[in-house]
């Protein structure tokens, strides 16, 4: 493409100039994606996952190299600068850019582990996903043992679209990063090999709900056009600063770039799709949605609000205050009804998107570095969580019904009280990263004046609380059913997942402070404009 | 002052217990009964052995505090997380000294006392080991519960109430006060009796709420404290001095408050305990009535009344009301229970509407009389709960009417209960008369009426006290009290040592006076509070502040001699 109208048109338009170094660890994701598709196409199916392993884990280490040589660049910071625009002002490479993609590259790793877990005899995904569910087309990939390997390449592009999307500097570059993120996604939810209508039916919703809240967000960069004249977010700053005029257009633009940037974070009232979707969907794509994709989509509403629409705090702010406390509460009391443990798990996801919210309705530097702590502590206690949910099975695959997990911690204590640990974690109880999180977020809320929304937060907390303590009951006091699920001893892949999920959950209660001052540090000069 | 880290040693020393028993063999390994019960005998000589270091060094502790020294000793200082100025700060005035004692002293009495509370019952070996023995045995082996997590979790929440009571960062007390549930939550909710889960949720979610309400309040506090020129700290030095509004003020003092109105408990966000102490195993009702609830009106003196001296005296009849009406309604209750564990709590929510009132009555002898009131109440409740939790081993109930004439069949615990009874009515010559004399005295030179009323709850506790005992221990032997054997050994050891410094904190409370009065005086000053100076000019020694401790000690021991 470039090459062909850089041919066209060589005397009018110079060449772009393109940063490859800064962008390296998208390139290298994106690659490593290109390369499993090549994979896909040329290796023999039996020796196809050992390859794809290989490229997705390796390919996602390389990333996470780049991402701290990049950031470890002197020049990158240099005289106070807030770091680059690169790629002819597509994309920014700044410090919490680079915080955001270092995050998701590491949950997009731990979720990589639990996609790739086989040792419960097969793998979670569908053997062919073109086969209609009960068809004998179906039956016969089941017996000759298939598995799908395209979900390491479609992973790898998600987990490219996701880092892209935080970074983009422009609004266009962001739509495709959503698109990019998005697409793969949809396609992983409909993949799961039991219960196939229901994770076929999660796809769609998501598919739908998805492709509506992109057009309400090309709708908003429309009307963000048409009243800057740009869609790069620094102009579209420089002209609601200037620029009186023509006010209509500005707010219906941000309305609706909201309305697509809060759907992906699964903001009350754009939350419908999460609990559908996060209980069809196979688990370990749970996982990496409930991480990734909500620190991505974090990341992309930062940026967005803090850039394009930074000067206009005072006109944003209350219909963001408005979101934080739906979202809070709507999230914590639905979550209490909950039988099933996804779906619950859903609801607390929703409630925790409030809490962040409240941060970054603070708008300042200790809004962005609490934010980002909380998101790199959340996905990983989150992982930790679902990769926990994985290993709770019986005869029809897992056990996600709340009431099947009745006295498992008399049958295997160890794993319930990993889970135990986990949940106490959402609960923010204190010497656990949930808490540091928890304390961070609100502590910046309140130093940006909203005491209001720490106090209804704190009562959601309290909330919340009780359905996560209600799952420990469950797990620790109740008598265990006779015909309860068992548990599997957990493969490498999954203790591995397990094991970094309650470490870091751990380790980041106890001593926070190198995790914060690093999410201080890349969030001291915001993001670059 | 002492270079040992004694705050830090006597602090860890439990902890190590915990981690040292959590590794040591479980008793649901495999092997024979035998096997599994010396390694369960292990588990409790640990447990044993951890507590009575944990109080013996505290004994040298407390030897090498000087009460005529700084304020604060034994302090130790580290940044812990520098980004909101949170460290790992502790040390202690006598008001934290006296409690830290009083904890070290409950726990091993309350290890001694649960070591057979917890063990599988007899019956559930018997079915283990005959296969088919038929539905009876699923529940049996469901009741199961490890005995090494329970004394775990026992030395566990003693760390965590010494870190509560020695912290001097705001933020490190938040943070034991919230991590302080999760011990008890399992002692209540796998260990007790019951409706064990109802009441350990009940008692999980009322502190959560208090405990979030105040995180609340903590947050504020500290972006106040970073508002005012400095970064933001959580020293509690530094935080007393941070200059708020009248209206912040108050709304801080309430989210401090109401957590610590509902850790105390204070009417009335006193429900949980009842559930909660009778559901409990009576070691554990000891820990959560004589050691946990003290956190609530530690937090009050030290916290709500430093941090906000003005907001303190705005609410102080608001919480006398509150007080008064919690003595007497938990009194008129007390009366009417069926369930000596019941009874026994809610006692103890009338005797906290006592601390509190004595807290907020913002008198030297009010609150000297208070902290008294605290360790005492630790006493002579945990001694009337063990001797109850003897009574209910024996007979498998804590129903009152299952009781009668127990004083004939074994008289030493009868006699024994009976004193702990008398000290928790505060009868003259037992530790907790001084206390509640000095908290009504007190409560008296400033707020009449209140101490008035509150006298009524004296006389209501010598009902309810007397008619247990009389219901319990005298009139006919009944049929399943036949043949109850008394005390053993063992459970003497568990409460003796806490009748005798019942008894000799009766007659002799002046070393205690000693430590505690600099620290009241201390929290007077920060208030700002003067006591007020009596109509009589021939008493005017008793309202010096140089020394009350001495005159109303001077005091007591004329009322000691009067009887």
């Amino acid at each position: 493409m470039t090459s062909l109208s850089g041919a066209l048109a060589a005397a009018t338009i110079t060449p772009p100039h393109i940063e490859y170094g800064q962008l390296s660890p998208l390139l290298v994701v994106f690659g490593a994606a290109v390369a499993g598709v090549l994979v896909e196409a040329f290796v023999p199916r039996e020796r196809r996952r050992a390859f794809h392993l290989v490229i997705a884990l390796g390919g996602l280490v390389a990333a996470f190299a780049l991402i701290i040589s990049v950031a470890a660049t002197p020049s990158l910071f240099a005289h106070g600068s807030p770091g680059h625009v690169v790629a002819m002002g597509a994309v920014g490479v700044d410090g919490p850019t680079l915080f955001i993609q270092g995050t998701i590259v590491v949950l997009a790793f731990v979720s990589v582990l639990l996609i790739a877990e086989s040792s419960h005899g097969v793998s979670p995904f569908a053997a062919q996903a073109a086969a209609v569910p009960g068809s004998a087309e179906e039956r016969e990939g089941l017996l000759r043992g298939i598995s799908h390997t395209e979900v390491y390449p479609l992973t790898l592009f998600a987990v490219g679209g996701m880092m892209l999307f935080p970074a983009a500097n422009d609004l266009l570059t962001m739509f495709v990063a959503l698109e990019v993120l998005s697409l793969p996604l949809y396609l992983l939810c409909g993949l799961a090999r039991r219960r196939r209508l229901i994770s076929q039916e999660a796809a769609m919703k998501y598919f739908l709900l998805g492709a509506f809240s992109s057009a309400f967000f090309l709708f908003g960069v429309a009307m963000l056009y048409g009243y800057s004249g740009s869609v790069s977010l620094s102009a579209i700053a420089a002209a609601a600063a200037t620029n009186v005029s023509s006010a209509t257009l500005l707010y219906a633009g941000i309305a609706l770039v909201g309305i697509g940037l809060l759907f992906k974070i699964g903001a009350v009232p754009f939350q419908s799709w999460k609990p559908d979707v996060y209980q069809g969907a196979p688990t370990a794509v749970t996982a990496l949605m409930a991480s990734c994709t909500v620190v991505s989509a974090f990341g992309g509403l930062l940026r967005v609000f803090y850039v394009a629409f930074g000067q206009l705090t005072w006109d944003w702010r209350p219909a963001m205050w408005g979101v934080a406390i739906l979202t809070m509460l709507a999230g914590a009391i639905i979550a209490i009804t909950q039988t099933d443990v996804k779906r619950m798990l859903a609801y607390s996801s929703i409630a925790h998107g409030g809490f962040v919210l409240t941060a970054v309705v603070a708008a300042t530097a200790a809004g962005l570095s609490a934010s980002l702590f909380y998101l790199a502590v959340y996905g990983l206690t989150t992982i930790g969580a679902f990769a926990v949910v994985t290993l709770v099975r019986d005869p029809a695959g897992e056990a996600n019904h709340l009431s099947k997990w009745a006295g498992l911690g008399k049958r295997s204590p160890w794993l319930a009280g990993v889970f135990a640990f986990f949940l106490l974690a959402f609960a923010g109880i204190p010497l656990t990263s949930g808490f540091a999180g928890k304390f961070a977020v609100f502590q910046a809320a309140a130093a940006g004046g909203a005491l209001p929304l720490v106090i209804i937060g704190v009562l959601a907390s309290a909330v919340a609380a009780f359905f996560y303590v209600r799952v420990i009951v469950l797990m620790f006091f109740s008598d265990p059913a006779p015909d309860g699920p068992t548990v599997v001893t957990p493969g490498l892949f999954t203790g591995a997942a397990v094991a970094v999920g309650a470490a870091a959950t751990l380790v980041f209660g106890i001593a926070p402070e190198p995790l914060l001052a690093l999410a201080s540090h890349a969030a001291a000069h915001l993001f670059v404009r | 002052m002492s270079s040992l880290p004694w705050l830090t040693i006597v602090g860890v020393t439990p902890l190590v217990g915990s981690l040292v028993i959590a590794l040591l063999p479980s008793s649901s390994a495999p092997g024979s009964d035998a096997a599994r019960r010396r390694r369960d005998l292990l588990v409790k000589r640990t447990a044993l052995g951890f507590s009575l270091l944990t109080l013996v060094l505290t004994i040298a502790m407390v030897v090498s505090f000087s009460p005529g020294g700084p304020d604060y000793q034994f302090t130790q200082v580290y940044s812990w997380i520098p980004r909101f100025g949170i460290h790992y700060a502790v040390g202690v005035d006598g008001i934290a000294l006296v409690l830290i004692a009083m904890t070290a002293v409950l726990t091993p009495a309350v290890v001694l006392a649960s070591w057979h509370d917890v063990d599988p019952p007899p019956e559930v070996a018997a079915t283990a080991d005959t296969p088919g023995s038929g539905p009876k045995a699923v529940p049996a082996r469901a009741r199961r519960r490890s005995v090494k997590a329970y004394f775990a979790w026992m030395l566990l929440l003693e760390t965590m109430v010494i870190g509560i009571f020695a912290a001097t960062d705001l933020f490190l007390f938040y943070v034991l006060f919230e991590a302080m549930l999760i011990p008890m939550y399992f002692m209540i909710g796998s260990y007790g009796v019951g409706r064990r889960q109802y009441a350990a949720v009940k008692f999980l979610l009322y502190s959560l709420l208090g405990g979030l309400l105040m995180l609340a309040a903590v947050i504020a506090l500290y972006v106040y404290s970073a508002r005012a020129g400095h970064p933001g700290t959580f020293l509690f030095s530094q935080l007393t001095h941070v200059a708020l509004s009248p209206g912040a003020q108050k709304w801080l003092f309430l989210g401090f408050f109401i957590a610590f109105a509902i850790k105390a408990p204070v009417w009335p966000f006193h429900t949980w305990l009842p559930d909660a102490a009778a559901a409990a195993q009576p070691g554990a009702a000891v820990l959560l009535v004589g050691v946990l609830d003290k956190v609530g009106t530690f937090g009050m003196l030290r916290y709500c009344l430093e941090l906000f001296p003005s907001a303190s005296r705005y609410f102080t009849p608001l919480i006398l009301v509150l007080a008064v009406v919690g003595v007497l309604y938990a009194a008129i209750v007390a009366i009417g229970q069926t369930d000596m564990k019941r009874l026994i709590a809610y006692t103890s929510v009338s005797h906290f509407g006592l601390i509190t009132m004595g807290i907020f009555a913002l008198t030297s002898q009010g609150q000297v009389g208070a902290t008294l009131y605290m360790v005492n109440h630790g006493f002579a409740t945990g001694a009337l709960f063990l001797i109850a939790g003897f009574l209910i081993a024996r007979r498998r109930s804590s129903l009152i009417a299952d009781y009668g004439g127990v004083q004939k069949v074994a008289p030493v615990l009868a006699g024994l209960f009976l004193i702990a009874g008398l000290a928790g009515l505060s009868l003259p010559g037992l530790s907790t008369f001084v206390s509640e004399f000095l908290v009504l005295v007190g409560t008296f030179t400033r707020y009449r009426a209140a101490a008035i009323a509150a006298t009524v709850a004296v006389v209501l506790s010598a009902i309810y006290i007397l008619w247990m005992y009389q219901r319990t221990m005298h009139g006919p032997v009944r049929k399943p009290v036949e043949g109850m054997p008394d005390l053993k050994a063992r459970e003497l050891w568990a409460v003796g040592p806490l009748i005798a410094l019942i008894i000799a904190l009766g007659v002799y409370p002046q070393p205690l006076l000693n430590i505690i009065n600099p620290a009241v005086q201390h929290t007077l000053t920060q208030v700002h509070a003067i006591d007020p100076v009596p109509p009589h000019p021939g008493q005017k020694s008793v309202t010096s502040v140089a020394d009350p401790g001495r005159i109303v000690g001077g005091k007591l021991t004329k009322k000691e001699l009067a009887p």
